[in-house]
């Protein structure tokens, strides 16, 4: 296999200096068997693999370092709060984020949004207010934002799509206007895989003197994001797509606005001081991490974001396009066959269904191969409702998959038609 | 091996599902939804005095879905309510249970092999839930959940 793989990869001119091979060995999980046939692991989307270096921190922590952080004057205590602290400068470099005062730690992207809805959503928006989303977003990015218009009388616009996949932006444009208070969009759909010109609505909504908060989940492991060039008020991602844990990820803010904010949760650690009379709260970032925190995840986080950095993020994102086009064409040679969303830029998301083969037959058989795709509705019905298909089948790679394994993924869906058909 | 799951019957059944169309002398119906796949599907019975005297389903899902509804709408007609209530147990019982197939299963037993693929137990049931509602009469959806 990495014979093929490297001699396809040189045919395919994926780029010099990324030896997949060598960072495939950083995985432990991509050396097993499958029903006796090698693990080809195509679900990135739902959640990353983890190097070898995020488990061995996470090992450390429990091993060596364990201790609650910002309490004890012991050293265990000391050195657990240095590297979960540690983190947060990693990721405030690695967004390009002002001030570390700016990373709030959270359970994962879900829960950043639900942050931004009750805390500022239920502070600043009133009836008759609007906000727009799109219509790619994942559950998470709409969901919490009923529960606010419930909440508050406040209505929901949606940014329409095209059949491709992109968002219309003249209807955007159309949509904003003095009751817009907030346009929340996915960077990256994951569903799709579109990738949604963020900087362009984010300037949009500001000139229509709204905030915008962008769901990073799908464009933080695949692509650079800088916050402060995007301009963005609210990015949120979560750590376990990016090759960290699972149960920790980010909310980034702006410094003036989650200043202003009432605080989401109450516990420790998120307060100054507590009397029965009065509380007063906790500076940035901590007035938003109520209660010891995930800390093993987050020091895998900043393992996870050192190991990405060191791969070089533009690499990972020049590596997964080449192999997203040579997937792109080898899904397409398949008689019966649809790609859905064929969005002008894309990361490396392949949605498809197959003429008269369910995709729940289709991931079954294909595990029976050792491959791991995704099958159902991705947590977005209604983008599936937009393309009048109850569900699809999709595989989202990652910098460790490699052509031979998409060269599988075909084999795979060859065996599907074999057994369904006529 | 895969060809335990997809057994030649369900195979067959799949692609050229029976009683596939409404019923508009149908004096019972019920909708199921899975809402882990999207799959939406309409039962229609004919019951007369306690025997079911005709049954038919809509809707498309999976192999195993469609497969499951075309044979248990094929095995009710004749049967009475009662006859029809234990059925029901006994194909839960295939799926999820290591006990010997019950011999009035028939046709059904083709379905052991989903015992060994512990998500794709709710596509051979979302026919027999909706059964279940059609029978006591509920007008609710029912779900698989």
């Amino acid at each position: 296999m990495s014979t093929l793989s490297s001699e396809v990869g040189q045919a395919l001119g994926l780029p010099r200096g990324f030896d997949v091979e060598r960072i495939r060995q950083d995985f432990p999980v991509l050396k097993q068997t499958i029903h006796g046939k090698p693990l080809v692991y195509l679900d990135n989307a739902a959640t990353a693999q983890k190097p070898r270096a995020v488990i061995d921190a996470i090992v450390k922590f429990y091993e060596v370092d364990c201790a609650n952080i910002h309490r004890g004057v012991h050293e265990l205590s000391q050195r657990s709060t240095a590297a979960y602290e540690e983190t947060r400068s990693k990721v405030r470099r690695f967004l390009n984020a002002r001030s570390n005062h700016e990373i709030i730690f959270v359970r994962g992207t879900t829960e950043g949004i639900n942050l931004v809805t009750q805390t500022w959503g239920r502070a600043n928006v009133k009836s008759g207010d609007e906000i727009i989303i799109a219509g790619l977003e994942h559950h998470s990015n709409i969901v919490p934002w009923q529960i606010l218009c419930e909440q508050t009388g406040a209505r929901l616009r949606i940014i329409p799509i095209d059949d491709r996949g992109d968002l219309l932006l003249d209807e955007y444009e159309r949509l904003l206007g003095p009751r817009t208070r907030m346009v929340a969009i996915g960077h990256v759909s994951n569903a799709l895989g579109t990738v949604n010109p963020v900087r362009r609505i984010v300037r949009m909504a500001h000139d229509a003197g709204a905030l915008a908060l962008i769901d990073g989940a799908q464009a933080v492991p695949h692509m650079q994001v800088d916050v402060t060039a995007l301009d963005a008020d609210f990015y949120a991602f979560s750590g376990h797509k990016l090759f960290g844990p699972t149960g920790i990820g980010v909310l980034y803010g702006k410094a003036e606005l989650l200043d202003a904010m009432p605080p989401y949760q109450g516990g420790g650690d998120m307060i100054r001081t507590v009397t029965f009379e009065k509380t007063t709260y906790n500076d940035l970032p901590y007035k938003f991490e109520a209660g010891t925190p995930h800390i093993a995840g987050g020091i895998g986080l900043g393992a996870a974001v050192d190991y990405v950095t060191r791969l070089g993020i533009d690499k990972i994102a020049a590596y997964e396009h080449e192999l997203l086009l040579y997937a792109t064409e080898a899904l397409e040679r398949i008689p019966g066959l649809r790609i859905v969303g064929t969005a002008r830029e894309k990361a490396a998301v392949l949605s498809f269904v197959m003429q008269g083969i369910h995709p729940h037959d289709i991931g079954t058989v294909l595990d029976h191969q050792g491959i791991a795709v995704r099958t159902g509705h991705h947590c977005a019905q209604p983008v599936m409702d937009r393309y009048h298909i109850p569900a699809t089948t999709r595989a989202s790679l990652a910098f460790y998959n490699t052509p031979a394994e998409i060269d599988a993924l075909v084999a795979g869906l060859y065996k599907v038609k074999e057994v369904f058909d006529e | 091996m895969i060809d335990d799951l997809y057994q030649e019957t369900i195979l067959d059944h799949s692609k050229r599902p029976r009683n596939h169309h409404s019923l508009t002398d149908a004096n019972r119906k019920a909708e199921g939804y899975n809402p882990l796949c999207g799959d939406k599907l309409k039962l229609y019975l004919k019951i007369d005095g306690d025997i079911v005297k005709d049954a038919s389903f809509e809707g498309a899902g999976c192999a195993i879905s469609t497969a499951s509804a075309s044979l248990m709408t094929e095995s009710l007609k004749g049967k009475t309510r009662e006859e029809a209530m234990r059925l029901i147990d006994k194909f839960h019982d295939l799926l999820t249970t290591d006990t010997p197939a019950s011999r009035d299963l028939g046709k059904l037993v083709v379905f052991c092999g989903v015992r060994d693929y512990p998500a794709r137990v709710k596509c051979a049931t979302l026919a027999w839930h909706t059964l279940k509602s059609a029978l006591s009469g509920s007008s609710e959806t029912v779900t698989t959940e």
